[in-house]
């Protein structure tokens, strides 16, 4: 039986408190919006707890948002196969600074995906065994998921953006 | 928690290593990835994986494209069953958008992710065949997936990369051709598929090649994020479509088959099993399609299924929805859903990321060789070089979603 959301929100906040910033549901997952300094001590404190058993690292991922004050984003889907409860997680990270601890002391599967994180977005897990680029060329300079790397040549007059309503 | 295997050197008074390249182009890694191994001697010491030969940066890519082409892009993840890729991506929009399909499209699907399964499976377990030194019986079922294929060129036109369904159901009723060749395909495949796995399953060459090759804990495979055959094979009855069903699968009667030991043995007999299961759905879906009214092949959703062709000739309201959708001005809700289906090779995962224009922001894939892969130097640490080579196609890593 999935946990309900009201009790994974009552969990965390009472073990949490003020770092907990936003929780709301989308589509059936609950999505908790935290402060980047504790990612690990939620990560652990799931995946020890015995009523809640997240021991299912599914994803990590980057995002980025360049009008925000806070830029990039870290998102962690976890997932509890023991009660099958989804929950996802998200840390932002100023763009200047964009640090946040390892996951892999607590899931090996972390590693590759940092990795990737990191290719793409440029953010740096601090801890990782080997922070280095993964899917992307050794010597590139950039991180090339960032918005400000447009996809097409930005000369381009027949495909403006201001027709597409975006 | 890593579990370090000890290594015996060979050569004791010298303790030198050598290292070799292992790929980028080897034939025997089926796929492009490179692989530089410490051996002493035979033994494997250390080994580094080095991956992104084929990167094609899809999620960048997906950023700049409407719904309905990105579904071209899922195709090339795991090219061995595409369709399982399409229809997660387009269950993910779907998810998105809120439609909600007719009974017969979700059994429609049901049957081609199904054909699609099998087809991947077959492939890995043909492939092992091969890697131990039997290269008869891997010909003997490609004329199996052939069949398949002509079922996919039936329903859609395509064969490798299918592009298979639209968002909101199938692009065209099935004709009586794709039935007619379903069930000639039913007829024949588990006698002749149950010859060739009898030609290696109980092989005293394949069982010593295979046994005890390259295997896993059931804890720390789930630890290093496997899913699919590769966590059964290690014990863990792990599978999306009973978790999380999609796609009407709670409606069907099927078996999960697992193994105890997580060695390549295992996955081979877990991989079979899968097949003969995925043969069982596609029989039920096919009885429940004859229960369901004909010609329903989409779901009402007018402004995101593209309207009929003869519409679109004749009538302004439908060519004015028939430009809208394909210039992609569909209306999508501004959100972020996580989908999961399950994939040839685990859990396929969407989460996108919806600020409500014409793209998505933010498209990111799950690919489950992506994360099972990194665990193969700890799988081959130890073994000989000739046991990495199976533990590697045991684990049926598909270069295309392995790189995105």
């Amino acid at each position: 039986m999935p946990i309900s959301n009201e009790i994974l929100i009552e969990k965390l906040t009472t073990k949490f408190g003020e770092n907990i910033i936003k929780t709301e549901e989308q589509y059936g997952i609950l999505c908790i919006t935290a402060k980047p300094t504790i990612n690990i001590d939620i990560l652990h404190f799931l995946y020890d707890d015995t009523e809640l058993q997240f021991q299912f690292l599914t994803d990590i991922c980057g995002v980025h948002y360049p009008d925000e004050l806070l830029q990039l984003c870290v998102v962690y889907h976890l997932h509890s196969l023991v009660t099958n409860t989804r929950i996802r997680f998200k840390f932002y990270l100023p763009l200047d600074k964009p640090e946040i601890k390892t996951a892999t002391s607590v899931y090996a599967s972390a590693n590759w995906m940092e990795r990737e994180t990191f290719d793409f977005y440029g953010i740096i897990f601090t801890g990782h065994p080997n922070l280095k680029r993964i899917l992307n060329v050794d010597d590139m300079t950039v991180y090339p998921m960032r918005k400000e790397y447009p996809l097409e040549d930005p000369n381009r007059v027949d495909k403006k953006d201001l027709f597409f309503g975006r | 928690m890593s579990e370090e295997k000890h290594i015996q050197l060979v050569n004791e008074l010298e303790k030198e290593t050598v290292t070799i390249n292992l790929g980028p182009t080897h034939p025997a890694t089926h796929g492009i990835f490179q692989n530089i191994l410490e051996v002493d001697g035979e033994k494997i010491v250390a080994c580094e994986s080095t991956i992104g030969y084929i990167h094609r940066a899809f999620e960048k890519l997906a950023e700049r494209r409407p719904f309905y082409q990105i579904t071209p892009i899922t195709d090339r993840l795991n090219y061995c069953s595409s369709p399982i890729n399409n229809m997660g991506w387009h269950m993910t929009a779907e998810k998105l958008l809120g439609i909600q399909n007719p009974k017969r499209v979700d059994y429609m699907r049901v049957i081609i992710m199904e054909l699609a399964r099998i087809a991947d499976h077959l492939i890995c377990t043909s492939i092992l065949g091969v890697d131990t030194g039997a290269l008869t019986g891997f010909l003997y079922v490609f004329q199996e997936r052939e069949k398949i294929y002509d079922i996919y060129e039936e329903i859609c036109g395509a064969r490798l990369t299918t592009n298979i369904g639209r968002i909101g159901g199938f692009e065209r009723d099935w004709n009586e051709n794709v039935f007619i060749k379903l069930n000639a395909f039913l007829k024949d495949f588990e006698k002749n598929y149950r010859e060739f796995e009898g030609m290696l399953a109980r092989n005293r060459i394949f069982m010593d090649r295979t046994i005890g090759c390259g295997p896993i804990s059931g804890e720390r495979a789930l630890n290093y994020g496997f899913t699919g055959p590769n966590l059964r094979a290690a014990g863990v009855d792990y599978d999306v479509r009973v978790m999380n069903p999609y796609c009407s699968y709670e409606e069907f009667e099927f078996d999960i088959p697992v193994g105890t030991n997580g060695d390549a043995y295992d996955r081979f007999n877990v991989l079979n099993g899968e097949i003969y299961e995925s043969i069982k759905i596609i029989r039920q879906a096919l009885a429940k399609i004859e229960k369901e009214p004909k010609g329903v092949f989409h779901a009402e959703a007018p402004g995101i299924y593209l309207p009929k062709k003869q519409d679109v000739y004749t009538k302004m309201e439908a060519l004015i929805y028939h430009f809208k959708v394909v210039m992609g001005e569909i209306d999508a809700p501004v959100g972020e859903v996580y989908h999961a289906v399950e994939g040839g090779n685990g859990e396929l995962g969407f989460y996108l990321i919806s600020d409500g224009g014409r793209t998505p922001y933010r498209l990111h894939f799950r690919r489950p060789s992506f994360i099972y892969y990194q665990s193969f130097p700890e799988l081959c640490k130890g073994s000989v070089l000739s046991d990495a080579i199976i533990t590697m196609s045991s684990l049926n890593v598909i270069a295309g979603e392995l790189d995105a």
